[in-house]
């Protein structure tokens, strides 16, 4: 990736941009009681990333969205200090406000998708970044709009510029979302969660871009729930929590000494090779239940699950059709966990749903404890779908919006209607939660307690294997932390089979024992976790290991390259 | 959780490989509306109760009594009524290929001659309201959309008790209030522009006020959209980005329910063309429908399905235009 | 994308809002005319008192008197019961052929779907008061034609919005959940598809009786539904159309009963919709 920054186009922030210099911010939103944001200091200066990190709610969007005037209707702003370059920023108009927005500070937002308008070419939402400030005529800016498309690594920008944000691939897309935010050379760039619901190797593109800027001088607020994201950019972190900073430093002082316990909890959350076999929420007690008789599954004998030569081919535009799937074969031992993973598009999802029988093979075929599966009659088929279970990425979707908890999880329970009751309280005790959410609707769950009832259900029948597709990818990492150790301490117990699916490198490699990497419908590489993730043989896995961002771990438990 | 874009590839442009196949398809559909048009109005007159000759006869002469066949013959032959069903089935859509849509039965004149002659003024009256209403919506959605819980709660209240008045008691208040009371207006005479303010009202503030709820909810979410917190984060103010980015994702279901509010314009014309005494193709209906008059009745039923239907096609052409994703996917 | 922060723990309960209280009182009263218009009336509807013709409202006739003299608020309260039936009617005739075209389209496969939705399509292009017209046409003005009018004229919207709720249903992961679950097709549809799909209907059936109310009365109006020595709402709308420019309050008053109580009733329409989305949102 070729990244030139062309100096005729970009220029150095001049002597005067001092950066920001935040003392003492809080912000106090109309109708809740608590501050968003309390007591936050953070300086950010010309050339350097200030990182700022935390979980969803932690206040990291409010601060940032504070600093540029745009925090909210009817909140409440205070600080002994804000300065933009040794401006005093409090009481400014919205005019004023106006004019530092796009001009001393860009603002980069998550997936371009949405954050560009949809319905207009790319070319003429980077151009308003110009016309809003008055710079230059029609037809310079239009010059202007191809320059700044081809710094930022565009090809062809000519025929770019006027394409659609869906009209192009991700990475493009993105590329132009942060020109429209580069186009003035502002001073500081704040960057909200860029490179989330990305792919890896877009995700990389993304960050070389933000590292680029940085280094002609530019300060960068870089914020993000992802401390492996951050550790790749940040000269200093700043971790937030419940709306306070709980700890500050450079990013080397927080990553390898981390002093607040929060801090440490959160880099021992991150999934990656270093933490298999371990749990990643270790100070969060998971109760261990003995299973019943005829509980635990028999980790002996043939395979559980096993796909042959699966083919899927959906409608594509016109008469044309897309193969989605491609000779996917596999087979998942008892008791064993067999990740899949790839980017978005790479047809990971539909094999899950072929291996659940939900979606016809058009060639192939998936045998379940070594009988036809996907070839059985729907009438074979439905007695021995318990068997088989799955969590989903969205639990709320998956669940009746008129039942409780108890209902959900009973439907699932094959057993007389009698011994439901106890089996429910059962359930609940493994998955770890109070018998007190019984009576409660899922919407009234945290988004953690709801993956659990999802989990719970899945495990009513007493299933020999579960497909868990990107169960873990919507919660938080601290979260996702205790819900794998719960998803391994039940593998342990039962004997239970996983097929694990999901986009992240770092979560497939912790919990699988062996790995699938998909891309547009084929298995490029398949084998042991480690072998594959340590020591991948195709291009397509090197490249996509040498994106993912690592985390440079304080206490290097196990000397792996 | 990953974007939606299949792989690294930049897509080629897909121009013209979705745009053939769904004109033609709007096009079937068109001529399949107008063929079940013509056939449900031709057995409603076929295959009523009660002879059609008798009908015509009386209605002609205003008397309500039976008819012998001496009388009636000659009516017969002349309308076709003695040919099989099928034959006269095949002629009436004969005769509609060719701009024929029947003999009124009460008037004795080409029904095509008569829609003709009235229809100019009910489509004035139609798009001028449609136009009232676009504005309305537009307006108020731009000013009250969002802007404090109080104002958004009166816009939103408002546009509730709008889209809830009926036509023909709107027009009334609206004629006692300006025509009679305030003398703003002409009761009868009067410039055609004067004349059409009230009727265009009439049929434009309910319209509004429906129109207002589809836009306001579209407001909001596209408000809610992160290309919009983008382009305030590019110094964009609040009204340039309601105006240049909000308005134009908010705009598409009004569009999609313009075609067929264009249909409910006309409902509302018949009552109010009654209600001011305009001139129309309205008060012809109702005239008809009041005397049976059913080959106007059905004429205009199918010159209004005529409508829906171009009106339709120029609601896609406007959509694609607003929404270009449409035409390339 | 992060997950969103625990929610509190109790489900939050409303207060009603005033707009809402005031519906419901609207909704009562007019439901109270139409069983027992005897205890709200003031007069005898059908009094003649020449003397007392055409007078504005007042103390001892609280919406003033018609050509006859009668009392015009006695005969609006009088009035209620035809009117709403009528609506009722058209409501429960509207919604019973939408249940069977959008389940038939909803269920039925892609042959059905495809011959209802097209079916629907070009119902689509005859405005609702037109089909009704028709209708008049051709069977004669009388309540019952207003009923079929009024029922047939409103059914395609919603049978379009019934599909949708069903195909909405049908592919919902919730649905597919409870497939893969191992339940028969017959479970999933007792258990999740249909009330599911039915739910939202209450909310629609109750938009529709408002405005099937407001265009009953307007065929009324017209002239082409309830004739006018009938208090019917519409009736009396055509009937006072003649003094329209001397006695404002034949036109004004009779409508105002059709307009609050349609308003009312879409409140409360409105007011269930949101309750019902917002146990999914």
């Amino acid at each position: 990736m070729s990244l030139t920054l062309d100096p005729a186009t970009t220029r150095i922030p001049d002597a005067s941009a001092t950066g920001y210099l935040v003392e003492d911010l809080s912000v106090t939103f109309p109708g809740s009681t608590a501050p968003t944001v309390q007591g936050v200091s953070l300086a950010l200066a010309p050339g350097r990333c200030l990182a700022l990190v935390g979980e969803s709610g932690s206040g990291k969007s409010v601060t940032a969205r504070t600093l540029v005037g745009l925090t909210g209707a009817g909140a409440s702003v205070r600080a002994r200090r804000l300065e933009l370059d040794g401006r005093d920023l409090s009481g400014l108009r919205d005019r004023q406000w106006r004019g530092i927005r796009g001009q001393r500070v860009g603002f980069v937002l998550q997936d371009a998708l949405v954050s560009l308008d949809p319905l207009r070419p790319v070319g003429r939402e980077i151009e308003e970044a110009l016309r809003l400030h008055g710079w230059g005529d029609r037809a310079a800016r239009r010059r202007k709009v191809i320059d700044l498309l081809s710094a930022v690594g565009v090809p062809e920008p000519e025929l770019r510029a006027k394409q659609r944000p869906d009209e192009l691939s991700g990475g493009l897309r993105q590329r132009a979302l942060i020109a429209s935010a580069l186009a003035l050379s502002p001073g500081v760039i704040i960057a909200d969660e860029p490179t989330t619901a990305l792919d890896v190797t877009v995700q990389a593109q993304v960050l070389d871009l933000l590292e680029a800027a940085k280094r002609r001088g530019a300060a960068l607020l870089l914020i993000s729930h992802d401390l492996a994201v951050v550790s790749r950019l940040a000269d200093d972190i700043a971790v937030m929590r419940d709306g306070r900073i709980v700890e500050q430093g450079t990013a080397r002082e927080v990553l390898s000494a981390p002093s607040h316990e929060y801090t440490r909890a959160l880099i021992d959350a991150v999934p990656s090779a270093h933490t298999r076999g371990s749990r990643l929420a270790p100070h969060v007690p998971i109760v261990v239940h003995e299973p019943g008789p005829g509980e635990r599954r028999d980790p002996r004998g043939g395979p559980v699950l096993a796909a042959e030569g699966l083919v899927k081919r959906f409608p594509g535009p016109g008469r044309t059709s897309r193969t989605a799937v491609d000779g996917v074969s596999f087979s998942l031992a008892p008791g064993e966990t067999l990740g899949i993973v790839g980017e978005s598009g790479s047809g990971k999802s539909t094999v899950a749903r072929m291996a659940l029988a939900l979606t016809e093979p058009d060639a192939g075929r998936v045998l379940l404890h070594g009988q036809p599966w996907t070839e059985a009659s729907r009438g074979i088929r439905r007695p021995l779908r318990r068997e088989i279970t799955a969590v989903y990425q969205d639990p709320l979707s998956s669940f009746d919006p008129r039942w409780t908890v108890e209902r959900i999880i009973a439907d699932s329970v094959a057993a007389p209607t009698r011994e439901r009751s106890a089996r429910v309280d059962e359930l609940l005790d493994w998955v770890g939660l109070p018998r007190g959410v019984r009576e409660r609707h899922p919407l009234t769950l945290s988004g953690g307690q709801r993956q659990r009832v999802a989990i719970a259900r899945a495990l009513a029948p007493r299933p020999s294997v579960m497909v868990l597709d990107e169960a873990v990818s919507a919660l938080d990492v601290s979260i996702q932390a205790q819900v794998l150790d719960l998803l391994g301490a039940l593998q342990q117990q039962l004997g239970v089979s996983y097929l694990f699916i999901s986009h992240d490198l770092g979560v497939v490699h912790h919990v699988s024992d062996r790995v699938l990497v998909m891309k547009d419908g084929r298995v490029v590489e398949h084998g042991d976790a480690d072998t594959v993730f340590t020591a991948p043989q195709q291009p397509y896995t090197q490249q996509l290991v040498a994106s993912l961002p690592r985390l440079e771990r304080s206490a290097p438990s196990k000397g792996t390259a | 959780m990953t974007g939606s874009a299949v792989d690294e590839q930049p897509l080629k442009r897909r121009v013209g490989n979705g745009v053939l196949p769904r004109v033609l398809g709007r096009l079937a559909s068109a001529v399949l509306v107008l063929f079940a048009a013509a056939s449900a109005t031709f057995f409603a007159q076929a295959l009523l109760p009660g002879d059609r000759a008798t009908l015509l006869l009386n209605q002609r002469t205003g008397q309500t009594e039976a008819r012998s066949d001496e009388e009636l013959a000659p009516i017969r032959a002349e309308y076709g009524f003695d040919d099989p069903i099928l034959v006269q089935y095949a002629d009436y859509l004969g005769g509609l290929l060719s701009g024929r849509l029947g003999v009124s039965y009460q008037m004795h004149q080409p029904v095509e001659a008569l829609i003709a002659e009235q229809i100019p003024a009910t489509l004035l009256l139609t798009v001028t309201a449609l136009a009232v209403a676009w504005v309305l919506t537009l307006v108020w959605t731009i000013a009250t959309t969002r802007r404090s819980s109080r104002i958004d709660a009166i816009g939103s209240g408002v546009e509730t008790v709008a889209a809830g008045l009926p036509p023909y008691w709107l027009g009334v208040i609206l004629l006692v209030v300006f025509a009679l009371g305030l003398g703003w207006f002409p009761v009868i005479g009067g410039s055609e522009a004067a004349r059409l303010v009230l009727p265009a009202l009439t049929l434009g503030i309910p319209l509004a006020g429906f129109m207002g709820q589809a836009t306001r909810a579209a407001f909001e979410r596209a408000l809610e959209q992160p290309f919009v917190t983008s382009a305030r984060m590019r110094g964009m103010s609040d009204l340039g980005v309601r105006v240049r980015h909000v308005l134009r994702h908010a705009a598409l279901p009004g569009i999609t329910l313009s075609g067929w509010a264009l249909g409910s314009l006309i409902s509302g014309a018949v009552i109010v063309e009654t209600i001011f005494a305009r001139p129309g193709i309205g008060r012809v209906l109702v005239s008809a429908v009041n005397s049976r008059d059913l080959p106007v009745v059905g004429g205009i039923v199918i010159v209004v399905a005529l409508v829906y239907v171009v009106v339709n096609l120029l609601v896609d052409l406007a959509y694609s235009g607003v929404d270009p994703r449409l035409a390339t996917e | 994308m992060t997950a969103t922060a625990a929610p509190p723990l109790s489900r939050t309960r409303r207060t009603p809002s005033p707009t809402l209280l005031l519906s419901l009182l609207v909704v009562a009263f007019f439901l109270a005319a139409a069983i027992i218009p005897g205890v709200l009336a003031t007069h005898d509807p059908l009094q003649f008192d020449l003397v007392a013709a055409l007078q504005s409202p007042s103390l001892s006739h609280l919406a003033g008197t018609d050509e006859a003299g009668r009392d015009l608020y006695s005969r609006i309260i009088f009035g209620t019961r035809e009117s709403l039936s009528i609506g009722l009617g058209a409501t429960a005739l509207s919604l019973a052929i939408a249940l069977v075209l959008g389940v038939a389209a909803g269920l039925g496969g892609r042959v059905v779907d495809a011959i209802v939705s097209r079916s629907l399509d070009v119902l689509f292009a005859f405005p609702m008061l037109l089909v009704a017209l028709l209708f008049v046409a051709a069977f004669g003005p009388s309540p019952a034609t207003l009923v079929l009018a009024v029922g047939i004229g409103t059914a395609p919207g919603y049978a379009r919005m019934i599909r949708g709720q069903v195909l909405a249903v049908c592919t919902s992961p919730y649905v597919e959940a409870a497939h893969a679950v191992g339940h028969s097709s017959w479970r999933v549809l007792r258990q999740h598809i249909v009330p599911n799909a039915v739910r939202p209907l209450v909310a629609v059936a109750t938009l529709s009786i408002g405005q099937s109310i407001v265009w009953a009365s307007g065929l009324s109006f017209l002239g082409l539904g309830v004739a006018p020595p009938s208090p019917e709402w519409g009736a009396l709308l055509d009937a006072g159309r003649a003094y329209m420019t001397h006695a404002w309050w034949l036109e004004v008053l009779p409508g105002l009963a059709i307009v609050l109580l349609a308003l009312a009733v879409t409140t409360i329409g409105r007011h269930l919709q949101q309750r019902l989305e917002g146990h999914r949102a």
